[in-house]
């Protein structure tokens, strides 16, 4: 039987030899991500109550990134409760303060193609660049997952998302993928998976194809996934990921989809989408003018090292406006080292930009950076939901991390190309 | 549910209610009975005051979009509700209320319902009664294969009765 990307992890991991859509499985977990929020302050009751102990400590990854670093006595304790957990049960992949979730698994070689992987987070479909089935779930059945290493699963179909051509100069993954939110809207998929390919695909980093698996989540998705090619095989490679079988990770050629999508990457314009929803999207023209008091680049989807070199490009012997400010919080240290090495972080702050602890921070309405009370952010991140970032009336505009970089400079929501034109007439 | 179907009270909202709406980041680490006194207050600043023990939230489609935090649905049971009925539910949602003993139901017909109306509700049956405009609703049926963890009132009953008969141990190892 002819069967999806998906579909063939599934099987392999139900031990089956073939899976369809609709089927109920049990699958084996290869990889249990976890970070501090929904981690051991919430897991570890429900162990004690089980009388349970993890069912594998090699395959659990823990990272801190949502309480970091401490800014009150509460998330302190919190961040203390998930190290001594860590202690007792002998976590060894364990990742503190080094950055978000999503990107630290990858990073440090944790991800690999055909590995099913469930993330205590929704943005876990983020691995699904990486070639693997990875999703989201709640804290409460990652603990069911600690404790017995399975999860049941009701086969999702596959929605093929095409792109063909490529991004121009000055647009971004974020682009694309606030585009499929208009698009497709954040019900359509109702629990699906998001496979992406096309030559718009092929030509992306890693950094940039894990925008758009990670926001598949906005899509409704249960996950999103993209097949493994030789850009995916190279950036394994230089983590020290075995590679000898990636490649074997592909969907048939005659896998059946619930729908297909097509989508012109060449003819795409910058997109901005408007609170509250990131369905709430349109070129980012019809957004001009809309004057921002914050600017934001972060998050697991907005601050990768290709998000601090777009930023870079723009705001390269410019200054941020007076009128607004720009904060960055680099997505992981490692990313922060790079950015430093290669000149990156003193264009930023030689700019004006502010600099911040790497982890979901101000995205998720934690820590430094929230808003005010009618406040207008324009963010890299993936949700501009009502109250999310602060202040119940405040308003967050999205936009790739070049439209971020380009509004500061302005202090008003700006096309990225004006400026690179600008640059280029100059 | 074992016990006799008492009707509750419907408190009505629209589509897409967010968990940013029903589990505020800024309260995110405060105790959930803290948390839950401001469940959907961006959209009805008077809903945790006012709603009791057995009454019954009604959304439109993709109800529970967004984040994995199951304080969304945690928030809800804190305050009573145990039923939530909706023309669609986001995935992940609708997993963890399972989880956390919240019976999700889906339902075409909740534009029929007016707030306050009296619905009596069997998530697993999949049946609605609007015992105040004496209508009746199909809804969709809590799933076969899930029933049993609705009946224990969520996973970690469910498996705390699985560690008591024995059977909670792992199977195997993970394959890869």
């Amino acid at each position: 039987m002819s069967m999806t990307l998906a579909e063939k992890i599934l099987a392999r991991a139900s031990g089956r030899a073939a899976v369809k859509p609709g089927d109920i499985i049990t699958a084996r977990v290869d990889l249990a991500m976890m970070h501090d929020s929904g981690g051991p302050r919430r897991i570890a009751p429900m162990l004690e109550r089980l009388g349970a102990k993890p069912w594998d400590p090699s395959r659990i990854v823990l990272i801190t990134d949502h309480y970091v670093p401490a800014f009150d006595a509460e998330s302190a304790a919190i961040l203390d409760i998930t190290r001594k957990w860590v202690r007792e049960h002998g976590i060894e992949k364990f990742y503190d303060m080094q950055g978000i979730c999503h990107v630290v698994l990858p990073e440090r070689g944790h991800l690999r193609p055909g590995i099913f992987a469930v993330g205590g987070d929704s943005h876990s479909p983020t691995g699904g660049a990486w070639g693997c089935f990875m999703f989201g779930v709640g804290a409460t059945e990652m603990a069911g997952v600690v404790v017995t290493g399975e999860i049941w699963v009701k086969v999702p179909h596959t929605h093929l998302v095409r792109w063909r051509g490529r991004l121009a100069r000055g647009l971004a993954a974020k682009d694309m993928m606030l585009k499929l939110c208009r698009e497709m809207g954040l019900g359509t998929v109702k629990y699906g998976v998001v496979e992406y390919t096309g030559e718009g695909i092929a030509a992306l980093p890693m950094s940039e194809r894990m925008v758009l698996t990670n926001m598949a989540a906005e899509l409704g998705a249960q996950t999103g996934i993209i097949a493994p090619d030789r850009t995916t095989v190279t950036a394994l490679g230089a983590v020290g990921v075995d590679t000898s079988d990636a490649l074997q990770w592909q969907g048939d050629a005659d896998a059946r989809y619930e729908k297909i999508w097509d989508f012109d990457a060449a003819a795409l314009a910058p997109q901005v989408a408007a609170p509250h929803t990131p369905e709430n999207s349109a070129p980012v023209g019809e957004h001009a003018q809309v004057r921002i008091d914050q600017c934001y680049i972060g998050a697991c989807t907005g601050a990768k090292l290709s998000d601090l070199h777009m930023a870079a490009e723009i705001l390269r012997g410019r200054k941020v406006a007076r009128t607004t400010r720009l904060l960055v919080a680099p997505a992981s240290t490692r990313i922060t080292g790079q950015a430093a090495a290669d000149g990156t972080l003193a264009v930023l702050t030689e700019a004006g930009a502010i600099l911040q602890a790497s982890g979901c921070g101000a995205c998720a309405g934690y820590g430094a950076g929230v808003l005010a009370e009618k406040e207008v952010c324009l963010a890299s991140t993936a949700r501009n939901f009502k109250g999310r970032m602060g202040a119940m009336s405040s308003l967050v505009y999205l936009g790739s991390a070049y439209t971020v970089a380009a509004s500061a400079v302005t202090g008003h929501i700006t096309d990225p190309r004006d400026l690179l034109n600008e640059r280029a007439a100059a | 549910m074992s016990q006799p179907i008492t009707p509750g009270r419907a408190f009505v909202f629209g589509d897409n209610i967010d968990t940013d709406v029903l589990a505020p980041g800024l309260y995110m680490k405060k105790p959930i009975e803290e948390m839950a006194r401001h469940c959907l207050e961006a959209v009805d600043p008077s809903f945790a005051t006012t709603v009791r023990p057995g009454d019954v939230v009604v959304g439109g489609d993709n109800f529970g979009l967004g984040s994995s935090r199951e304080q969304a649905a945690q928030a809800l049971h804190q305050l009573g509700v145990t039923i939530i009925l909706a023309k669609s539910f986001a995935g992940l949602f609708f997993r963890n209320c399972i989880n956390l003993g919240v019976a999700p139901v889906e339902c075409a017909d909740t534009d029929r319902i007016r707030p306050g109306d009296r619905l009596a509700v069997d998530p697993i049956a999949g049946t609605i009664e609007n015992r105040t405009n004496g209508e009746r609703y199909a809804g969709v049926p809590i799933p076969a294969h899930l029933v049993e963890m609705v009946r224990d009132g969520g996973l970690i009953p469910y498996l705390e009765k699985r560690a008591k008969a024995g059977t909670l141990g792992v199977r195997g190892k993970g394959a890869a």
